[in-house]
């Protein structure tokens, strides 16, 4: 198969496929054609796309088929895809997530260190010393696939998922980590827990995290995570940033 | 003033079209899953068809009217009653405070719509107000409805005008359009009369990766009949039968997926997903329902049995642009406006509503009860009986 192509999904939706892998490459080029599109709708060229869904491999574009049709909506996007876009470069921002590890939080930290046949804190140590990249959103709201995790500490799956896994939790699947940002059913190894809510219906800004962002994760105790909580309870509390030095990928 | 829920039912939720633009974020769409009889059970109250409404799934809630208001009963017939008289369905019925609009038997299908007139007060979440039960948003406090729940009329008072014109033509109701034997397939609810399991045969589109599949696995999956599990909620719908055979595995890298896409993980048996489906998953989509024949599927029961038949884009476009058509020209028809679209109707799409007396400035509906009006949709002629309404 030759990429870039086009896939139909229904007759309200489209996939344009970029590759079969995940890497940084291909999600670059992902980004860039979502932000050209955006363009093209944003200056009125193109009516009828109501909502785009980037993932690791293909970009989902939803539309109304009486204001565009398949055929014209097909050729509206070949022409974006002719010509090379340079997707915008990544931000430099990295939000710091701080986490509780272990513990009743954390109550898969000791299955992972003694997997790798480490202690719980060089676990610990090697998930908050690096930068993730967040890949995509999706399955709940605000979950983040974020790729870049030290291969060290990679861990699969449980073997039954749990039935209720509460919100904040943060995990490892293979070689991804990520955040629950609601409580729901999942087979994550779960290594600790946020206070920060990733998901905040009510806040202006529902979601906290955005795909192309960065994170990192800082470990605070039991007494700090409570401290937190209460400033996230009262709106008070905003995670810090700061900026990367080097960029990744692009 | 508004309703009183005295019994929330199997699975009352406030639904709407669904949530739109933060599928990126991980947000579900949610929103009515028999789109069609959503849309008409606003239009029959003169809602806008966006309107928020109550989906009732398998028993129905009972349900206290605090005020005055018109209710319209769509989809599924769960035996609708009011203070225990059968209420018609497909029809804007008014109702008076302290009636008790109830639910008896499921007979066909298993969704049924409620409309008010004007709307339910429900704050919108992220532009809808659509449940999401998963995430516990949108809707009323992101839940199903239970007992002793109330929700104020969002336009207390609001009566739509020419109300004994505001019945369905019995041609698009749920248990005709399931009947309908479409050109050149075979076996499409054969049982529409009664209320034994049916055969349903819905279109679909092949992909987004039908190349995931053997030839073989794609004439197992186009050639079978498939049965609808118990393992059916508004997220997905399982279904059992012969395993459809992939090239490799059924697992793919995680990506998006479309209302009524048809998974195949490895077990080889179709699940076809919903409005409150995940946003991007990881199993192979052999295929994909088109929206007009989804509300076949919404209303789909536990050991009916589901055919695919391929089609091709441009006949689920031309149908899907026909039947948004299909809502203005019925908006038009209830509301006594005269038919001013029909310079417009997109090629292949509608003839314009056909009054006897459009011309004139009257309603083009008999006054009499009794009387009939003729109503070209598609371009086939429908006769609407007008009844009367005390």
């Amino acid at each position: 198969m030759t990429y870039p192509c086009i896939k139909l999904s229904g007759d309200t939706s489209i996939a344009v496929v970029f590759g079969n892998e995940i890497s940084t490459e291909i999600n670059t080029r992902i980004r860039a054609f979502d932000e050209a599109l955006a363009e093209e709708i944003a200056q009125g060229r193109i009516e009828g796309i109501y909502e785009t869904v980037p993932t690791y491999c293909s970009l989902m574009i939803h539309y109304a088929p009486e204001v565009i049709r398949y055929q014209a909506l097909c050729e509206k996007v070949e022409k974006i895809l002719a010509v090379s876009h340079e997707a915008k470069k990544l931000s430099t921002t990295v939000m710091e997530i701080p986490v509780c590890y272990g513990g009743e939080y954390g109550p898969d930290l000791d299955y992972v260190a003694s997997y790798h046949e480490m202690d719980p804190s060089e676990v610990i140590r090697i998930h908050t010393s690096a930068e993730y990249l967040i890949y995509m959103l999706g399955f709940t709201p605000g979950f983040s696939y974020m790729g870049g995790m030290d291969p060290s500490i990679a861990t699969p799956r449980q073997k039954t998922p749990r039935v209720l896994i509460p919100a904040g939790s943060v995990g490892i699947a293979g070689g991804q980590t990520g955040i629950y940002p609601i409580d729901s059913p999942g087979g994550w190894q779960l290594i600790g827990r946020t206070p920060v809510r990733m998901y905040d219906a009510h806040r202006d800004v529902p979601i906290l995290l955005d795909a192309g962002l960065h994170v990192r994760f800082f470990s605070v105790d039991e007494e700090e995570y409570k401290r937190i909580l209460s400033l996230v309870e009262a709106g008070k509390y905003q995670c810090r940033t700061y900026v990367k030095e080097v960029q990744d990928g692009n | 003033m508004g309703i009183e829920i005295i019994k929330g039912g199997l699975m009352t939720t406030v639904q709407d079209a669904g949530r739109r633009g933060y599928q990126r974020y991980g947000m579900g769409v949610s929103g009515a899953v028999d789109v069609h009889s959503y849309h008409y059970a606003n239009i029959l109250v003169g809602n806008e068809r966006n309107e928020a409404v109550l989906e009732a799934t398998m028993i129905g809630p009972s349900i206290r009217f605090q005020s005055d208001s018109v209710i319209a009963v769509t989809g599924g017939d769960l035996s609708p009653s009011l203070d225990g008289k059968p209420c018609p369905m497909y029809q804007a019925v008014p109702v008076s405070a302290g009636n008790v609009l109830s639910f008896g038997m499921m007979k066909t299908g298993c969704r049924a719509y409620i409309a008010f007139a004007g709307g339910l007060e429900i704050y919108p979440v992220m532009g809808s107000r659509s449940t999401y039960i998963k995430a516990g948003l949108g809707g009323f406090d992101g839940r199903k409805l239970k007992d002793g729940d109330e929700i104020a009329f969002a336009r207390s008072g609001f009566m739509p005008k020419n109300l004994e014109k505001r019945i369905l033509p019995e041609e698009l109701r749920f248990d005709a359009v399931a009947g309908v034997n479409r050109a050149g397939v075979t076996g499409t609810a054969t049982t529409a009369a009664n209320t034994g399991p049916r055969e349903y045969t819905v279109r679909v589109l092949l992909g987004p990766q039908d190349d995931r599949f053997t030839e073989a696995g794609l004439e197992t999956f186009l050639n079978s009949a498939y049965k609808v599990t118990d393992q059916f909620d508004r997220m997905g719908c399982r279904l059992t039968g012969p395993k459809i055979e992939h090239v490799t595995d059924g697992n793919i890298i995680t990506d998006g997926i479309a209302f009524g896409a048809i998974q195949v993980p490895d077990s080889g048996e179709p699940i076809i997903m919903l409005s409150d489906r995940q946003t991007t998953g990881g199993y192979a989509k052999i295929a994909s329902i088109i929206n007009v024949d989804m509300p076949m599927i919404a209303q789909a029961k536990t050991g009916d049995t589901i055919r695919f038949v391929k089609t091709d884009i441009d006949t689920a476009q031309d149908e899907f642009v026909a039947q948004i058509e299909r809502y203005k020209e019925l908006q038009d028809l209830f509301d006594g406006r005269e038919k001013k679209t029909a310079a417009v109707a997109a090629p292949g799409a509608n003839e314009a509503l056909a009054g006897e007396d459009r011309a004139g400035k009257e309603p083009a509906v008999p006054k009499t009860a009794g009387g009939k009006y003729l109503v070209r949709v598609n371009g086939k002629a429908f006769h609407i009986t007008l009844k009367e309404i005390e």
